[in-house]
């Protein structure tokens, strides 16, 4: 069975105090609290109301206000270290306390119990919601992570497509039946591209699918383009993330062989050792260019996945050595148990 | 229109020629078309454009070395410009500006009915093509200079300064001098990689730069000169930009 995305890249992110959601569970969290400690300090059920309304005159402000410096700070917390911003809150909150009983005592004459107690008693409370928000943050950020994962991969340069096309309708009249070939193709990369990536897939159809891109751009580039496959040492029975290679290819081309009008070499070198799989591409690198935002947004979003699936045990470099730019990937080395 | 209207195709892709060839062969039955040749980079149009042959041309703006916004700027230099249809796969930043300026474009793939349209169109008219300049991105890959009719592309590499005389510039290469109509500042601006001030109307080729000299080799007190590879004239360093000698002599 393939393996899919490893779930653990939550990154313990503060809740979104100004989530008409999240404000709600507070407020129902901390007057169900409220409400607790009224029972439990009434003598019998019939004085449990008119305790919960005591109680209920030193939280309900105290609660507003909190929720209304959250919801203004929230921004600026949410920049802060995880340990640093709970920490914020936290003195946010004993602040607030402090402040509110010395003006109920001062201004209003209220009088209170010890205000140590009120101080551990908010901060324990806060400390238990900051724990079920992070345990709920944990339980849905799967979701959004594959969300992200579907969002990153539709994407192709409609250039090549627009290009493509171009290409196959010249091929129609003279020559239908490359007009064939070369249609099927376009159509295997775009049902790649359209799947559903989210698992490991077979390191051969991975490799099918960069071949039939190649094709595609050969067609148009003709003599321009060169490829060089080093195979050898590929264990045929790899998982790699989908589309991991075949956008690398499309960057290659785009940079190292399309701007330049003489021929251009690109060359994939994919191999084992023990337990780690590397995938190293090269292509001519041509230092005047206004194209190199795109490479790095392509770059960046395979650096995602591999992280979303392999988390550290993964990394891709990018470098330009002399006139060469190269491509390494180096990621775990799983083995397809189905075949 | 009686004479057939002579389109020259430039496309650095094979197929994308081919493509157009199909596409003018349809419309040629309604609309009178010849091909006057076909090229696969700027140079090659260039001289078929120059023998004067050509109405039309239908002009792929994406290709290697010298793109489509140059090539169509260094065409508005003959005697006679043809008109010019751009033709693109898929070219954000170009479309906007082909817009604003109502220069005719084509979108990759090309429909026979509206590439008939802009053929027809361009045989009327020939649309203002100043705004190419500001269209350009990255720096040219030559100058070109207008002589008799022909337009002379000068590769950018070759040039070794860049002087301002009156209304002109003076383009010196190893082998000879051209002059174009541009403006200094521009020029400084477009190739400041490859160029270095050395006083009020001179632009100098870092790459070409040998060595530095005093004038009034007796004294050695003069004022600093520049020395060029393959060139006698030395080009005076004014003395405000003395720190050019600094920073280049190593």
């Amino acid at each position: 069975m393939a393996r899919s995305i490893n779930h653990n890249a939550n990154t313990g992110a503060l809740p979104d105090f100004r989530n008409f959601g999240i404000l709600l569970r507070i407020l129902l969290i901390v007057n169900s609290i409220a409400l607790l400690a009224a029972l439990l300090q009434s003598t019998s059920i019939h004085d449990w109301p008119a305790k919960f309304t005591e109680n209920a005159a030193a939280v309900e402000p105290l609660l507003v206000l909190s929720l209304l410096v959250l919801m203004a700070t929230g921004n600026v917390l949410r920049r802060l270290p995880h340990l640093a911003a709970i920490l914020a809150i936290l003195a946010i909150e004993l602040a607030l306390t402090a402040a509110l009983y010395y003006i109920g005592r001062e201004a209003l004459s209220v009088s209170a119990q010890s205000l140590p107690r009120w101080l551990l008693v908010v901060a324990l409370t806060t400390a238990m919601l900051l724990v079920y928000f992070d345990l709920r943050g944990r339980a849905l950020s799967p979701a959004l992570a594959e969300a992200r994962l579907q969002a990153l991969q539709a994407r192709i340069r409609p250039h090549f497509l627009f290009n493509s096309i171009n290409a196959v309708l010249s091929l129609v009249r003279q020559e239908p039946r490359r007009a064939e070939a070369a249609l099927e193709d376009l159509a295997g990369l775009f049902r790649a591209l359209m799947a559903d990536n989210r698992e490991l897939t077979p390191i051969t159809r991975e490799i099918e699918l960069c071949r039939q891109y190649l094709d595609l751009e050969q067609l148009r580039l003709g003599s321009r383009l060169r490829v060089e496959w080093n195979t050898e040492n590929m264990p045929t029975d790899a998982l790699v993330p989908a589309l991991s290679l075949q956008p690398l290819l499309e960057n290659a081309v785009y940079h190292g062989v399309e701007p330049s009008e003489k021929p251009g070499m690109v060359s994939i070198n994919i191999y084992a050792v023990r337990d780690r799989l590397y995938a190293v591409l090269q292509n001519p690198y041509h230092a005047s260019g206004d194209r190199h935002a795109g490479n790095k947004m392509a770059l960046a979003n395979i650096r995602e996945r591999l992280q979303l699936h392999f988390d550290v045990a993964a990394e891709l470099t990018a470098k330009v050595s002399g006139d060469l730019y190269e491509v390494r990937i180096a990621m775990p080395y799983v083995k397809d148990q189905g075949s | 229109m009686s004479a057939a209207l002579r389109v020259l195709i430039v496309d650095d892709e094979a197929p994308a020629r081919s493509r157009m060839r199909d596409l003018l062969a349809d419309v040629g039955v309604k609309l009178p078309v010849t091909i006057a040749g076909e090229a696969a980079n700027g140079r090659e149009a260039l001289r078929v454009a120059e023998t004067g042959v050509v109405d039309v041309v239908l002009l792929d703006v994406r290709m290697p070395g010298m793109d489509g916004i140059e090539l169509a700027q260094h065409l508005q230099k003959l005697e006679r410009p043809p008109a010019v249809i751009f033709a693109t796969a898929y070219d954000d930043y170009a479309i906007r500006a082909f817009e604003l300026h109502a220069v005719d474009y084509l979108l990759k793939p090309i429909r026979a009915a509206r590439l008939e349209e802009a053929l027809a169109r361009a045989a009327q008219s020939v649309a203002p093509m100043e705004f190419l300049g500001e269209l350009q991105q990255a720096p040219r890959v030559c100058l070109s200079a207008a002589e008799r009719g022909k337009v002379h592309l000068i590769p950018i590499e070759d040039v070794l300064f860049l002087r301002a005389e009156l209304k002109y510039v003076t383009v010196r290469t190893a082998a000879r001098e051209y002059l174009i109509e541009e403006s200094l500042t521009r020029l400084e601006e477009e190739f400041q990689e490859r160029f270095v001030r050395a006083h009020r109307n001179c632009l100098v080729a870092r790459a070409a730069i040998r060595g530095f000299e005093r004038a009034g080799a007796e004294s050695g007190e003069g004022p600093w000169q520049i020395v060029l590879a393959g060139l006698e004239e030395r080009i005076p360093v004014s003395r405000r930009q003395q720190h050019v000698v600094r920073e280049l002599a190593r």
